[in-house]
């Protein structure tokens, strides 16, 4: 049979118009149906400078669906450009105006030639979802707006940082923030463009960085990579967005080798990071090991990222056990063998198996099947308060879809991180005596 | 107009109703234009996102507790599922209900706009009558799902035929109707003419239709008060429930817009009355309303009775804050009865309405009677005033309060309040409809504004460290400066 979106984990691919929204002052400009970003602006944070009810839009109507809708398109271009304030427009396009045929590239093709600064991505909802709409967002940034035959020079100790997917998790700002702050602590000066006071004057250094660090198990890959063959810039795929003590002394280790740092300098700045980290953990230890309800064994159900970064964590920091993990947003299949690798690697040989699901009622009846030898630990989304409740687990709501929370700038990144996220887990057991 | 349950479909809002989504005029050329029918629409050549039908059936039809709801569409267009279930879920929990409907999308990918997607559609249905053996399953349509030319109402047939359940279309393709309100038209549809039975016996009820029901206590403490039930339509209703509603005494609503296909539908085809007046807002929408109810289930002396003890309760009250309200002007954008009706509440409250923006307009309802809140205001209002249908759109409402600079904004619908805030006007976003309902909201309303007027703390601070996104070009033109003619 085909595929049944049970419990809705991803948006389509012009849920990229996040991804553009995350860019200051970069505009997306939806050649597309009125409810599109309606639809797709679903979470928190979308009242920033440009957001959802600002996008220019179409708004496609039976009159375009029949007789084409690239002339509404370029008299949108055309007024945008007049009446909203934008340093970069980029033109995506929806399902409904790639069925009916309309060349929106040549629309914006014409925009170009008269020296605007617009460009294109094609994200039909029906080619991919968000995670895939990232990507050709960012290869639409570097093909259109910095492959123009422009010669950059390396500017040494600069590093283009990709990691989560922006404003479709939750935690997408504060975790390049904390990495950000983890790599200036080795000396390495983070060029993001997502975020306050980013935007395009850090693409336009994205050419010149020594190389291109992409922390996530998949994504941002292929973009990285793009990168090292237009413009040489190499590229350090580091799968795990660190969590903890164990796994950040790994990562600043990793990183300050790579880019030729002084490692005694890395280990020393290590060894003063632990020191403060088991000063808190030496503290609350109490907590964690003398109560009477804490899970023993723990499932995530997120994208790759967090199931495998909380995965490490909980294991070779907390010394946890793993149930089977989840990861929900259709993982391209050519990633999948060497991402289920990366849970093979874990402290005294732990190995925790993942699965690639796009159908959240499989997953939860694998949930309630199982046994978490006590009170699971199950670490989701809004999708997993039922099964939560049914199961008698601990609920953390970490991923979208994040109903019943509130997350601003926080992130689980570091060593900081992994302390907050032992205090967002801890005040959901200490709600609980047996 | 008469409303045709045999089809599956159903005229869209602009067809039925005469509803337009770009209008510039006054409150009294609308009035007129409506008597008359000859509004017409006004097209944009620049346009920000809006809403579409589709999103708007998802939002209210899963507020029917139990049912299975299929979106036939790429994964996007099924993005908002999760928020809605957790809203309905916590709507449900205030009245101690439980909360079972599902929302599945088919993710119609790359192929399937080649192929289609009738066999994933088929499965899809059967898979999710199995997982949760939910008491109606509603097929929900998409753009992609109608320019392919998918045969959705044949796949629903034969599974219909194979499942001992109401499969049931719901056609609401997002490029169909410039209005989303028609969302509710196709919701109303499906729910008319496959779930509603007709009257088995008389019951003492009457049938209100509203969205979140946050003042139901007080609601059916009022109906209690005249010796009749009320039913709150959909939120927490179940299929069941909903299939009596033609044995009602009465259909009433909260907004006309919302209700005109559903009250009219029962009219036509069981014969319940729809209350047309002026809406339950403010003071004479309260008593103008209630006194037709009472008319019309012959309740007269139980409803006056009503009035007049709320009247000594409340009045004197009301009084008091007036004074303090007095002169304020006020600019409002919402929805095409809201917006109208609303601004009657505050000329009651001695403000000035200086600009209305309604999101459409309909210029008849479904009886052909063109609305009631509109003649009224025309016929009530110290002044002319101009007013324009928006369609939502951010940037003409900034560019409207910038140049009318009123003391107080007033939106429903998320989308332009924050952005008022942040042009510095102080705003207070309506989404509870009740929020001036009767004489104890319209209080409660009135201290809202006053709060809000007072202490301006929230804009001062934002708006003095933020830039907005528009162009001084842009702030130089008329609002409406980049509608087209009237075709």
């Amino acid at each position: 049979m085909g595929r049944t979106l049970d419990q809705v984990r991803y948006k389509c691919a012009l849920g990229a118009m996040q991804t553009v929204q995350s860019i200051e002052r970069v505009l997306p400009i939806l050649h597309a149906g009125p409810g599109c970003s309606d639809k797709l602006s679903t979470g928190n944070g979308n009242s920033g400078h440009f957001a959802p009810r600002i996008f220019p839009c179409t708004n496609l109507s039976e009159k375009e669906i029949v007789f084409g809708g690239e002339e509404r398109l370029r008299e949108t271009i055309e007024n945008a450009l007049r009446v909203i304030d934008a340093d970069l427009y980029v033109v995506i396009t929806g399902c409904s105006s790639e069925i009916i045929g309309d060349d929106s590239a040549e629309v914006v093709n014409s925009f170009r030639l008269q020296g605007k600064p617009v460009i294109h991505a094609s994200t039909a909802g029906f080619k991919g979802n968000n995670y895939l709409g990232y990507e050709w967002i960012l290869q639409a940034l570097f093909e259109q707006f910095l492959d123009d035959g422009r010669e950059y020079e390396t500017e040494k100790g600069l590093v283009n940082v990709f990691a989560s997917l922006p404003l479709h998790d939750p935690f997408w700002y504060g975790n390049l923030d904390a990495l950000e702050n983890l790599l200036a602590d080795i000396g390495l000066e983070a060029n993001i463009i997502f975020g306050y006071g980013k935007g395009l004057k850090n693409i336009e250094r994205i050419p010149r960085a020594e190389f291109s660090l992409v922390v996530n198990p998949w994504l941002g890959l292929e973009s990285a990579q793009l990168l090292e063959q237009k413009f040489g810039v190499p590229c350090l795929h580091y799968p795990n967005l660190p969590v903890g003590a164990f796994e950040t002394s790994k990562f600043l280790m990793e990183v300050s080798e790579f880019a030729k740092l002084d490692v005694e300098k890395t280990k020393k700045l290590i060894a003063d990071k632990e020191s403060k980290y088991y000063y808190y953990i030496e503290r609350f230890a109490d907590i964690f090991l003398e109560n009477r309800i804490m899970s023993k064994r723990f499932t995530v159900v997120s994208d790759a990222q967090y199931a495998l970064a909380l995965t490490r964590f909980l294991v070779n920091d907390m010394g946890l056990f793993p149930q089977k993990q989840y990861a929900m947003e259709d993982v391209p299949a050519r990633h999948q063998s060497t991402i289920r690798e990366y849970f093979k690697d874990m402290n005294y040989g732990i190995e925790a198996e993942i699965s690639f699901e796009t159908d959240g009622h499989t997953v939860h009846d694998e949930i309630e099947k199982a046994d978490y030898m006590g009170y699971p630990l199950l670490i989701g989304s809004a999708w997993e308060k039922k099964v939560a409740v049914e199961t008698a687990a601990h609920f953390l709501s970490i991923s979208w879809p994040l109903n019943e929370r509130l997350v601003i700038n926080s992130s689980y990144v570091g060593y900081e991180g992994a302390l907050k996220f032992l205090e967002d887990i801890y005040s959901v057991v200490l709600t609980r005596y047996t | 107009m008469t409303i045709d349950l045999n089809s599956t479909t159903f005229g869209k809002r602009e067809e039925r109703l005469g509803s337009v989504v770009g209008y510039v005029g006054t409150i009294k050329d609308l009035a007129s234009q409506s008597r008359c029918g000859s509004l017409k629409d006004r097209g944009r050549c620049f346009s920000q996102s809006s809403s579409c039908d589709a999103g708007c059936v998802l939002g209210y039809i899963s507020h029917i507790r139990d049912i299975a709801i299929i979106n036939h569409a790429p994964s996007g267009c099924t993005a908002g599922a999760s928020s809605v279930i957790t809203n309905q879920t916590q709507l449900a929990s205030k009245r101690g209900l439980s909360y079972n409907t599902v929302i599945l999308g088919t993710d119609m990918n790359e192929s399937d706009t080649i192929f289609g997607a009738a066999g994933t559609l088929r499965d899809t249905i059967l898979e999710t009558y199995n997982r949760y053996k939910p008491a109606a399953i509603f097929v929900t349509t998409s753009c992609v799902s109608g320019i392919i030319g998918e045969d959705v109402d044949s796949v629903i047939a034969e599974t219909g035929e194979e499942l001992p359940i109401p499969v049931v279309p719901i056609h609401c393709e997002g490029f169909k109707s410039k209005v989303w309100a028609t969302g509710f038209d196709a919701a109303d549809h499906a729910i008319l003419s496959r779930i509603v039975a007709p009257p088995r016996k008389k019951g003492n009820f009457i049938n209100f239709k509203n969205f979140n029901e946050s003042a139901r206590d007080d609601i059916v403490e009022m109906f209690r008060a005249i010796g009749v039930d009320v039913f709150m339509i959909y939120s927490n209703t179940t299929l069941e429930e909903l299939s009596h509603i033609s044995e009602a005494l009465a259909t009433i609503s909260i907004c006309g817009t919302l209700a005109s296909y559903l009250g009219n539908g029962l009219e036509q085809q069981h014969g319940v009355p729809y209350i047309k007046t002026i809406n339950p807002l403010g003071v004479a929408g309260f008593e103008t309303w209630f006194r037709d109810i009472g008319r019309v289930i012959g309740k007269e002396a139980e409803a006056e009775a009503y009035i007049e003890r709320e009247r000594a309760l409340y009045l004197p009250k009301l009084e008091e804050v007036k004074a303090k309200l007095k002169g304020l002007r006020v600019v409002l954008g919402m929805g095409s009865s809201f917006a109208f009706q609303v601004a009657r509440v505050i000329q009651e409250l001695g403000m000035e309405v200086a600009y209305i923006a309604s999101w459409h307009y309909d210029s008849r309802y479904d009886d052909g009677s063109p609305p009631p809140h509109v003649q009224y205001l025309a016929e009530h209002s110290p002044r002319d005033f101009n007013i324009s249908v928006a369609d939502q759109q951010n940037f003409e409402i900034l560019n409207i309060l910038n140049q009318y600079k009123p003391d107080l904004y007033l939106a429903r619908h998320p989308g332009t309040t924050v952005w008022a805030v942040k042009q510095g006007v102080p705003s207070i976003f309506m989404a509870d409809e009740y929020m001036s309902f009767g004489y104890k909201r319209t209080l409660s309303f009135a201290y809202t504004i006053l709060d809000r007027i007072t202490n301006r703390s929230f804009e001062k601070n934002l708006s003095s460290r933020i830039k907005l996104p528009y162009t001084d070009w842009w702030y130089r033109q008329e609002s409406a400066s980049l509608y087209q003619e009237a075709k």
